[in-house]
């Protein structure tokens, strides 16, 4: 029997998907639909300083026929009363007591103000604190949201001013737009977080409209920037969860949020160690019914893969993870081309021939062309693989060279230095590699 | 049989009967899977008979989850594979696809369907469901066709024991041996036979009830009777000749092409094939592929009152079928041997009640047209004198009496689905009544609703 339930930083839920603090989760109507649908957790949309909206507030990008691989808001913080949203986390919790609530939260930087809605957020009842640390447009300029958590300095700084009073867990969540994710994720742990949430949006401007010169979306022929999720920002957030997971210093339990559509995105965070997932733009575009997907598909994998629980799954992949100076630089692989299977679009042909290294030739084939890879100029790059459209037809092949690898650490090691041209070259031709 | 047309080598068989619609490689699955627009409360999933969540099904193959993209269809519909590859889809759910709205083509939900449905044939059909435990109550089914299946499928994964009663000697019905081999192979039926019973229901086949068995024993053996027991052989068309060798009715002519045997089944250098249904016009295109020279449909109303499905008219006439419209059969000539068949010339004259011209013969018209082969497809009928049998079952209009919510019979205790409750329509609607038929079973049983 596989079991889904997870505990991230002491809140518990029967399955890893939260649904994430936004749109989405406005209201007890909302939240209570979800939960009715199976969302195991809720981040309830940031309450706390008053706020005012615009109206098109979402914008998105459609790529080649497929809606939304990205969408930008500018939505704030939510615009109901204090009251009313923690009056409905309390009525929430109390008619769904094993999923998990979270209460997102953002007022001004003031010491006062922040244990004020912390001790009347714990007495809503809810299971955990947020802190928005990430939102990236409306609330930044007045110094919340973004703002805090680019300065690693506030971070700790409020996230103390919390954890001093909080009897519930606390939840970071992080802003991706900054340089290095691990010093705001640091500056978390140092002010006492239980567990850190990341990524929030990522700045951006849409587009821009080429009859009236404005930005897309237009609100009364202005716009701005707005804050990006979707799954074209899954990649950036593995990236990021990956570092924080990694980061010795920081070591706290993470809820992976970032272009989370299917369970197999939530699986890859979780292998990259966070303890759960919160997921947003697909419930967007979809509705709360992902969510059947989601757990079917998860309970499915594990039981193939013969798991019971994630505990047995969280940050497998992580020590794959490496920087490049340990990587086998004599690791050899060639592109392969499948002639039966080929197609004869060409593809690989021009885009090798074009923009990387001209190893690939089209030699007559019964009447046709037929592109063909030169392996002893074939550089591995795996570019060809990439354009193909045809399944299986293009293979990256090892080729065993019988040496021991050789990372570019130990390189550097035996090597004179600093390191010249000619003795690099030396190592390269001794092992067959030859740079044209 | 006068001239019997060339047999063909096996690689032009092969190519005559090779699938109308291949699957899908994983990459165009996907593909095409992701085009599905995953609609809310999906007008394809109402215009399907049986119902199948068509929107999360396909959703389930966007992410990889082919085992509960499986389930998803297989808890709506029992013989989802036949449907896949069977189902006029284009009158049905992607008839209903809302991509029609914005003049693009539909998703292809039957292929992606046959996609999922491959998938779980070849992974050697993994239990995805598990029977409630036995209630200690038994069912009769009587005939493993589509309905049968389906109903005692549902009714073993209640937890009844479910026993079928088959005469023929392999199971499955019409999906067995009533489909065209280019819409489907006769193996992909029996895969569903053996998934139906991995659910434990029992099969017993070559068991001809009313007189292998008689219909009380079986009231005695069980608590409820579900009858699917089809149509009975074709309507005699009542002209003289009808008993000339290479007088073949279409059913009986199909099922000898779906055991691909090809080479073994005879078939006439110029043929004829009377009526214009969906199942004449497999007989016919099958006849051409089998070698036949010279096809011609003989249809006594005008095409525009063709019984037959659209696509089905345009596959015959992209297999060179000749048609004659207006045109009725009035007797078959030859010496022991089909040699032409003597047709009348019809108009259409008042309309009837169902609102079609009924056809009249113009006197005179008489002509001849030289076959070697005659293929009759205008009809079947009700199995009148085995239904008889059965005390207060009443018959109507052609078909078995039924309550449409249960589809429960005049006699209490029995129960009737597929095409002798609507005198013969899709393996879909037989699939979704079989299963409709099992709540009706139960509800009638333990007094409980679905």
């Amino acid at each position: 029997m596989v079991d889904l339930s997870t505990d991230c930083g002491g809140i518990k839920s029967p399955n890893p998907f939260w649904l994430a603090s936004a749109p989405p989760t406005n209201s007890a109507y909302q939240v209570c639909k979800a939960f009715e649908a199976g969302w195991g957790g809720a981040v309830w949309k940031t309450i706390g300083a008053p706020v005012m909206n615009v109206v098109n507030r979402y914008a998105a990008i459609d790529y080649n026929g497929q809606k939304i691989i990205g969408l930008n808001n500018i939505e704030l913080i939510s615009d109901r009363s204090i009251e009313i949203n923690l009056k409905e986390i309390s009525e929430t919790k109390k008619l769904w007591p094993e999923r998990a609530v979270v209460a997102s939260l953002m007022v001004e930087s003031d010491r006062q103000i922040w244990h004020d809605i912390v001790k009347r957020t714990i007495d809503s009842g809810a299971d955990g604190i947020e802190l928005n640390y990430g939102c990236p447009h409306g609330m930044s300029e007045r110094g919340m949201g973004s703002a805090v958590g680019q300065v690693p300095e506030y971070c700790s700084m409020i996230t103390e001013w919390v954890t001093e009073v909080s009897t519930i867990p606390v939840i970071v969540k992080l802003t991706p737009n900054i340089t290095d994710i691990r010093y705001p994720g640091r500056a978390a742990k140092k002010g006492g977080a239980n567990a850190i949430s990341l990524i929030n949006t990522i700045n951006t401007i849409m587009g821009v409209n080429l009859d009236t010169f404005e930005i897309e979306p237009s609100r009364g022929g202005k716009g701005g920037h707005g804050g990006y999720a979707g799954p074209a920002v899954k990649p950036i957030a593995l990236h990021m969860v990956s570092e924080i997971a990694r980061d010795p210093e920081i070591n706290l339990p993470i809820s992976a949020i970032g272009g989370i559509s299917t369970w197999r995105d939530a699986l890859e965070f979780i292998l990259l160690g966070s303890s759960n997932v919160q997921v947003c733009t697909a419930a967007m575009h979809y509705g709360f019914r992902i969510i059947e997907d989601m757990i079917d598909g998860l309970t499915n994998w594990m039981e193939e893969k013969g798991f019971t629980s994630l505990d047995q799954v969280r940050g497998k992949a992580l020590p794959n993870i490496t920087s490049f100076g340990e990587m086998d630089l004599l690791y050899k692989a060639v592109a392969h081309i499948d002639e039966k299977k080929c197609i004869q679009c060409n593809l690989c042909y021009i885009a090798c021939e074009d923009t990387a290294h001209q190893c690939i030739d089209l030699l007559p084939k019964d009447g046709k062309k037929q592109p063909t890879v030169r392996e002893a100029d074939c550089v591995g790059c795996r570019l060809c693989y990439i354009v193909c459209p045809v399944e299986n037809c293009i293979t990256m092949v090892r080729k065993e060279n019988g040496g021991k690898p050789k990372t570019w650490n130990e390189l550097v090691k035996e090597l004179p230095q600093p390191m010249s041209l000619e003795d690099l070259r030396k190592f390269q031709h001794e092992h067959g590699i030859e740079i044209h | 049989m006068n001239n019997i047309a060339p047999k063909l080598s096996r690689e032009q068989y092969e190519e005559n009967f090779a699938e109308l619609h291949p699957a899908f490689t994983p990459v165009a699955a996907t593909a095409e899977a992701n085009r599905c627009l995953y609609c809310f409360d999906s007008p394809c999933m109402k215009a399907c008979p049986t119902h199948i969540d068509i929107s999360t099904f396909i959703k389930k193959i966007t992410t990889g989850n082919m085992k509960g993209s499986a389930k998803t269809i297989l808890s709506s519909n029992w013989v989802a594979l036949t449907c896949a590859k069977a189902c006029p889809v284009n009158v049905l759910c992607e008839g209903a696809c809302v991509y029609h709205a914005k003049g693009e083509e539909p998703i292809q939900i039957g292929r992606l369907q046959r996609y999922v449905m491959d998938w779980y044939v070849e992974k050697g059909m993994p239990q995805l469901f598990t029977p409630a435990p036995k209630n200690g109550k038994s069912v009769g089914i009587i005939g493993a066709g589509p309905s049968g299946l389906a109903c005692a499928a549902e009714l073993a994964l209640m937890g009844y024991e479910a026993v079928i009663y088959e005469a023929k000697h392999v199971a499955g019905g019409l999906d067995t041996h009533g489909i065209a081999p280019y819409k489907m192979k006769q193996q992909d039926s029996l895969n569903e036979v053996k998934m139906v019973e991995k659910l434990g229901v029992t099969i017993k086949t070559g068991i001809r009830v009313g007189e292998t068995i008689s219909v009380n024993e079986l009231v005695r053996k069980h608590d409820a009777i579900f009858l699917g027991v089809g149509l009975k052989t074709p309507t005699r068309l009542g002209i003289p000749g009808e008993e000339l060798n290479g007088v073949h009715d279409a059913l009986t002519f199909i099922e000898k092409v779906t055991t691909r045997k090809w080479n073994l089944v005879d078939v006439g250098k110029r043929v004829a094939v009377i009526g214009a249904g969906n199942t004449a016009i497999d007989a016919a295109t099958e006849a051409k592929r089998l070698g036949a020279e010279k096809v011609v449909m003989l249809y006594r109303r005008s095409e525009k009152e063709m019984p037959a499905y659209e696509f089905e008219f345009e596959l015959a006439k992209k297999d060179g079928i000749e048609f004659q419209f207006l045109t009725t059969p009035k007797r078959i000539f030859g010496n022991g041997k089909v040699e032409a068949v003597e047709c009348l010339k019809m108009e259409l004259g008042e309309k009837d009640s169902e609102g079609r011209r009924k056809p009249k013969p113009v006197p005179g018209s008489e002509f001849q047209i030289p076959i070697d082969m005659l293929i009759k497809s205008a009809g079947q009928n009700i199995e009148e004198t085995f239904l008889s049998g059965i005390p207060g079952l009443k018959t109507a209009d052609g078909v078995v009496v039924v309550n449409s919510e249960t589809l429960q019979t005049t006699n209490n205790k029995f129960f009737a689905g597929g095409d002798c409750i609507n005198g013969g329509k899709e393996v879909v609607n037989a699939s979704a009544d079989g299963k409709k038929a099992a709540h009706g079973i139960d509800n009638f049983i333990f007094g409980r609703g679905k």
